[in-house]
């Protein structure tokens, strides 16, 4: 019992840590990705070659619009996060689906070392290459349906782009956070980043064709801030 | 001492050693912190022998920096490595993953069969080339303080005829034949869409060819790249169906073993002369059963890199020959593997890759398909005189007789050449016919021996070497009449029929001798009566 004036010490350590972590969860971001104008035409796909998957998609969904919202758009906190933080990844992993010789999502994004899930629901040979720059890339087979694969990469690297060689048509991207303050904008075009510190932050907005736009927000301690993106076909030039 | 004790005592020390160098890097001015220089020494000076090798040998294919860019590297596909992202193919290790000095070593000694790396183990010593190794190493942070480690393979089950029947089977259930094809002649319905990870165009192997195959061509090589994958190609990695249980790792064995059997049991050579036997009856075409017990010549082909524009991209890398003749007339089979009947819109994505990876080529690579080609020449003379034809075609001076074929109506021409793509079409008598099938066209082209019009077409005598020689093109790769691929001047060979007399003349001197014989015996058996 020697040590047990240090008691009351760990407990106002313990209190403080605890409204640390309340206030980690508290601040956050949302907001909505719009596209005005005419989305560009996607390219047409001839999956004749591929009977399991011929005639499910007759475009590559490029650019995914509906009732003026932007599908598919990554938004990451870029700037303003307290420099040399670590994170530690969620075990959960991120999944990414080959249904009918697409990928779904077709944009996915993973913390470093959190695991990717690679599934697949098509009864033929998919192979899944991933070529990275800064991470090591690999290229697998999934020759069966039900088939899954986890991988996890190193280092933060945005983005990556995974390919099927059997369907060259095949694309989705990847992206590697070091931190868990990203998202991507659902059907609706909503998204959110949650359990942001107070603070003044860059946010970008990343789409695969329409390029990137960065916004400055400020979240208040335990509260919200919004950010709202608008794309339109000229933006990605 | 054994080997936990020594790792016991390493430990300690690395950590003091770790501990000074970290206290002399903040207490002492970069430069006298250069650490121990002795023992660094050595390095040093390997490393520099290494750039040396490099910079003389290697550097005009590979880069100054290691990116593949050297001055060479656009006349080349595949093109040369880029180490700076190190990505390799040929690997013991799991996709993904940096090679081992081994895996390289295997490389820089033996060479890339089928691509422009020659082995190097006739030219530059061990110590070069570990050095060498060391310092294409240099060329990525991604080989700092790392230790590759190959995956565990396992042995070869014994073949039997049912495994060989399993490896098709699980050929067909993990589908290769999606790039390989059926027959594995690397003209499955993906192949034309197929690009590395530098967006270069890239053929599925020809199965059918394992002397060609980039990592060799035995059954555990095959074994090795199924489990590895050909990284930085499409070639995927089978090691998680095998954990996945989708397959076994016997049947990825079997896999193997079948796709090794795909080829003959050792590399064709090429044969100098291209013999034609006697036969009652011509075969009616290229599919005529007649041809299956013809022996076949192999006769290797090159790109055209000799005249401009030159074609350093060839498609087509052999014809096999076989002819026969019935004392009348030739008829010769060509079958070589093309993965395309061009012109083919699947290709239209190949073609359009291709003018992308030769953007500086003598000519732009052409915008359409134009069909496949095969032109067969001979001199247009049969003299005695030594001096044959240009091999390229010919010209003007010394013409050569042109048997052209194209894809487009499987049309038959015969004329005159006077160099490529120079052709003076002539009313002949040659026919020809071919077939395409998964990937392989076979023609057959059948003359008189002795033509009506002797100044326009030359005779071909039994019994004396009539040069021949090869051109092949296929639309699908952007080649025409002056990009393709072709061969030197071999020998055709018409065995001489076997004149009458050969067989009457000994029953006649059998039947003189004993007529003779029997005369003397007679005219003895006289006198003495």
């Amino acid at each position: 019992m020697r040590y047990l004036w240090l008691v009351p010490f760990g407990m106002v350590l313990g209190v403080l840590g605890a409204t640390g972590a309340s206030r980690q969860q508290g601040g956050s971001i949302a907001g909505t990705v719009k596209f005005t104008g005419a989305p560009p035409a996607n390219p047409k796909l001839d999956m004749s070659e591929e009977a399991a998957c011929k005639g499910k998609y007759s475009t590559d969904p490029v650019v995914v619009v509906s009732n003026g919202a932007l599908q598919n758009v990554l938004i990451y906190v870029k700037g303003g996060l307290p420099a040399g933080q670590k994170y530690s990844p969620p075990a959960t992993p991120a999944v990414v689906d080959q249904e009918g010789c697409l990928y779904h999502p077709r944009t996915v994004a993973v913390m470093v070392g959190q695991p990717l899930e690679i599934r697949n629901s098509d009864p033929v040979l998919h192979n899944i290459k991933v070529v990275p720059k800064k991470n090591r890339g690999f290229n697998i087979s999934q020759p069966t349906k039900g088939m899954k694969t986890t991988r996890t990469f190193t280092v933060e690297e945005i983005t990556i782009p995974v390919q099927c060689n059997v369907h060259g048509w095949m694309h989705a991207n990847l992206a590697v956070f070091a931190h868990p303050f990203f998202a991507v904008s659902g059907a609706d075009g909503t998204f959110s980043i949650k359990g942001l510190p107070p603070g003044k932050y860059e946010i970008e907005a990343w789409h695969e064709k329409l390029g990137t736009q960065t916004l400055t927000v400020t979240v208040p301690a335990g509260g919200s801030a919004t950010a709202n993106f608008t794309f339109s076909a000229k933006a990605g030039g | 001492m054994s080997r936990a004790q020594s790792e016991q005592g390493r430990a300690p020390r690395q950590a003091a050693r770790l501990a000074i160098m970290a206290l002399a890097g903040v207490l002492l001015p970069p430069s006298l912190a250069a650490q121990d220089q002795a023992a660094l020494a050595p390095r040093d000076e390997a490393q520099a022998r290494g750039k040396a090798i490099y910079q003389k040998w290697c550097a005009e294919c590979h880069g100054e920096t290691g990116a593949g860019d050297g001055a060479a590297a656009t006349r080349m596909l595949p093109r040369p490595r880029d180490f700076t992202r190190a990505t390799f193919q040929i690997r013991t290790t799991a996709s993904g993953e940096l090679p081992t000095d081994d895996d390289l070593r295997r490389v820089v000694d033996e060479g890339m069969p089928g691509t422009a790396m020659p082995g190097w183990k006739a030219r530059l010593s061990p110590a070069d080339r570990d050095a060498v190794i060391a310092y294409l190493k240099t060329f990525s942070a991604f080989f700092q303080g790392a230790s590759p480690q190959p995956i565990a393979l396992s042995r070869p089950p014994r073949q039997t005829a049912a495994g060989l029947a399993e490896g098709r089977a699980v050929f067909e259930k993990l589908e290769c034949f999606k790039c390989h094809g059926t027959l594995g002649r690397g003209d499955g319905p993906s192949a034309p869409t197929l690009k590395d990870d530098w967006d270069q165009p890239i053929r599925a192997a020809d199965l059918t060819e394992n002397w060609m195959f980039n990592g060799g061509g035995s059954v555990p090589q095959i074994y090795t790249r199924l489990r590895t994958g050909l990284d930085g190609t499409p070639m995927p990695s089978f090691s998680d169906a095998v954990e996945a249980k989708v397959i076994t790792d016997e049947q990825l064995w079997r896999v193997a073993q079948y796709v090794r059997s795909l080829s003959p049991a050792s590399p064709p050579r090429p044969s100098d002369v291209i013999r034609a036997r006697l036969t009652a009856r011509l075969p009616a075409g290229p599919d005529d059963s007649a041809w299956a017990a013809v022996e076949a010549a192999y006769i290797p082909l090159v790109g055209q890199i000799i005249q401009k524009p030159r074609w350093f991209a060839p498609a087509i890398n052999a014809v096999w020959v076989q002819a026969l003749h019935d004392g009348r007339r030739l008829a010769l089979r060509v079958a070589w593997h093309d993965r395309s009947q061009s012109p083919d819109p699947a290709w239209d994505e190949w073609l359009a890759r291709m003018q992308r990876a030769f953007p500086d080529g003598d000519e732009p690579v052409p915008e359409r398909q134009g069909p496949d080609r095969l032109a067969i020449q001979f001199p247009a003379r049969l003299s005695d005189d030594l001096e044959l034809p240009y091999f390229l075609g010919g010209n003007a001076r010394r013409p050569v007789y042109l048997w052209r074929w194209s894809s487009q109506g499987d049309r038959l021409e015969e004329g005159r050449g006077t160099g490529l793509g120079r052709f003076t079409p002539a009313q002949g008598e040659a026919a020809g016919a071919a077939r395409y099938e998964r990937g392989e066209w076979a023609l057959q082209v059948t003359r008189p021996l002795e033509p009506q019009d002797t100044a326009a077409a030359p005779a071909f005598p039994a019994g004396r070497a009539i040069p021949i020689a090869f051109y092949a093109a296929d639309g699908s790769n952007g080649e025409d009449e002056r990009r393709g691929a072709l061969s030197a001047w071999y020998a055709l060979y018409l065995d001489v029929p076997t004149p009458p007399r050969v067989y009457v003349a000994p029953v006649l001197a059998a039947v003189i001798t004993a007529g003779l014989g029997l005369a003397a015996v007679r005219q003895a058996q006289r006198r003495n009566a």
